[in-house]
């Protein structure tokens, strides 16, 4: 059976992207920030909160092939369908990184070049930077000790060519497995099958290292002076469950249409342990970072949680930990509630803006620091990307037949008791 | 006089699609032993959902009260630390700092309470009497009981519905109702 994307699902993710579009343009003309600083930040919010959707679904897909499990070959064509949006985010976050690099905006405070030099001369209103010895050399009052101290990891081709591996790899595999995943559907062919096995542990290998290294990129370098290993585990848990709610509130859409009718509840109770479960993941690695940090005390990695914790984003910070925490861990924990729509969706509503205050909340304190604004521009470019989001989902989905008929564990993953 | 009948099938498979068939036809079958949980079978014979899940929310309760009481009693009531500023004679203000023993007692209780319940509750304590029919339902052998009493057929035509189906062995017992 083959999805139509038409009629009101089309019409309502058009006026969505279309509440986007007014959004970005008035949000350009009334942001009279430094640089549409409020403008750029919120930009890398929503093109990041989500890349990382359809990062984790390739990330997912991947899992489900590499341990060979059964039960998710019915949702397969729908992790393939959010692929279909990883051009859009990777490009939006490209114009983001390009911005900043072409001196647009100051998200990322390590772009400037001149934080990395000790001395100076300033001749005629020429700052030239030199070594200590060239006479006439004065301190330079933009050195940043700590941040010139990461001069290999941050200088620009090193760090553009770190970008474009990612993404290259990333969109590289979606396609190549949509490919593949397309040509099983003319004829079996097993052989096939276990390429996309062996490729899909490839995968995973790569985005062990890249979905770390990246989040330190693109998000973990705003605040260039601190820093947290754990970092990169706390953003893929994050997408992961990001990923999973959208994942699940769709084909439960879908299943009302009359598509999907493969997909039992037993499959849905399944996404909802997979949404507890990560939910809980998430607290867990939340709170690892936040512990050690909050214990320790020390001055130069503490900083990072007074502004969220203890001063301007206090509200908002706590109050997101307990929504993405407290509700799921609540609502989801009995069998019963995880196979009843009636509960899991005005969790799955509740978490998913969770999970992007979250994002919001690693961008925004360290590039608007106390004069952050929240409005009307926030809620439309979320509602916009949103839009763009689902469009590009369905879409994608539309093009493919939703049961891949010939992989070899359709059979056992209908079969699915619980 | 009861009949019981312990219907023996060599394969857990063979199991739920006979069983499936008997209770089909209205006979009702009392109990199962086998070596492993066999997956699908509760709802088939009709076993309650097990409570053992509340137990263990009971238990995990326990241990955070006890947790939460015994900190704050060692740490803030009775003789008040302060190592570097924590905990600063506040329990709340330094909750975070409380969490990861507080929540790795209530998992030691929830698990060490259901262990021993499950244990209990099934009679499988070390050193209690067996009670399964065979000795092979603990290798490689699945075993039905099904009896005279909780059914409202007769023994002749119980057997012969019982013989319909794949059997690998079959014993039938007269017991004195007690």
């Amino acid at each position: 059976m083959e999805f139509k994307f038409e009629g009101r699902a089309k019409l309502i993710t058009q006026v969505l992207m279309a509440v986007g579009l007014i959004a970005l343009v008035g949000g350009y003309l009334t942001d009279h920030s430094d640089h549409h600083q409020r403008w750029w930040a919120n930009l890398l919010v929503n093109g990041f909160f989500y890349f990382s959707i359809s990062l984790a679904a390739l990330f997912f897909y991947a899992l489900q092939y590499a341990t060979e499990s059964a039960w998710s070959v019915v949702i397969k064509r729908f992790l393939e369908a959010m692929f279909g949006y990883m051009p859009y985010g990777a490009a939006v976050i490209v114009m983001v990184l390009l911005a900043g690099q072409l001196d647009l905006h100051h998200l990322y405070h390590w772009m400037d070049t001149s934080l990395y030099h000790e001395f100076m001369t300033v001749e005629g209103g020429v700052t030239t930077y030199v070594d200590k010895e060239v006479t006439g050399a004065v301190v330079n009052p933009n050195y940043d000790h700590i941040i010139a101290g990461k001069k290999g990891y941050f200088s620009g081709w090193f760090f553009w060519l770190r970008t474009i591996i990612y993404l290259t790899t990333f969109l590289g595999f979606a396609m190549l497995f949509r490919k593949w995943s397309l040509q099983e559907d003319k004829a079996p062919n097993l052989d096939l099958h276990y390429k996309i096995f062996r490729r899909s542990a490839l995968f995973l290998v790569f985005f062990a290292v890249f979905s770390s290294t990246l989040s330190w990129d693109w998000l973990m370098s705003i605040d260039p002076h601190w820093f947290s290993t754990l970092y990169g585990w706390y953003l893929f848990s994050g997408m992961w469950v990001a990923m999973i709610i959208f994942t699940h509130v769709t084909i439960l859409w879908l299943r009302t249409q009359g598509y999907f009718q493969e997909i039992s509840n037993s499959h849905m109770h399944d996404l909802g342990k997979w949404m507890f479960a990560i939910s809980m993941l998430w607290s867990y690695l939340f709170f690892s970072q936040f512990m050690l940090i909050w214990y320790s005390n020390i001055p130069e990695e503490v900083t990072y949680y007074v502004s969220r914790v203890f001063t301007d984003y206090k509200v908002p910070f706590i109050l997101m930990f307990l929504i993405n925490f407290v509700v799921p861990f609540l609502v989801l924990i009995s069998r019963d509630t995880k196979r009843n729509p009636k509960f899991i969706l005005p969790v799955a509503f509740l978490i998913f803006v969770g999970h992007f205050a979250d994002v919001y909340l690693l961008v925004i304190p360290g590039t608007m620091f106390n004069h952050n604004v929240f409005g009307f521009f926030e809620v439309g470019l979320f509602l916009g990307f949103l839009g763009l989001f689902v469009n590009r989902t369905l879409s994608t989905l539309s093009k493919a037949p939703l049961i891949a008929k010939n992989h070899p564990m359709l059979e056992e993953s209908k079969e699915l008791h619980y | 006089m009861k009949k019981v009948f312990h219907v023996m099938y060599d394969d857990d498979e063979k199991l739920l699609v006979a069983a499936r068939e008997l209770v089909s036809k209205g006979i009702h079958v009392n109990e199962v032993y086998s070596p492993f949980p066999i997956h699908g079978i509760d709802p088939v014979i009709g076993i309650k959902r097990t409570r053992l899940a509340i137990a263990s929310f009971m238990y995990a309760m326990t241990g955070l009260s006890l947790a939460v009481f015994f900190m704050w009693y060692t740490m803030i009531s009775d003789w008040p630390m302060n190592i570097g500023g924590k905990p600063s004679f506040s329990f709340l203000e330094n909750l975070p700092a409380f969490i990861p023993v507080s929540f790795e007692f209530s998992v030691f209780c929830a698990a060490h309470g259901m262990v021993i319940t499950y244990l209990l509750r099934n009679g499988t304590l070390p050193g209690m009497p067996a009670t399964n029919p065979d000795p092979r339902t603990t290798d490689d052998k699945f075993v039905m009981e099904i009896t005279t009493d909780t059914n409202s057929m007769n023994a002749q035509d119980l057997e012969s519905e019982i013989k319909k189906t794949d059997v690998f062995e079959l014993s039938i017992k007269d017991v004195k109702e007690s």
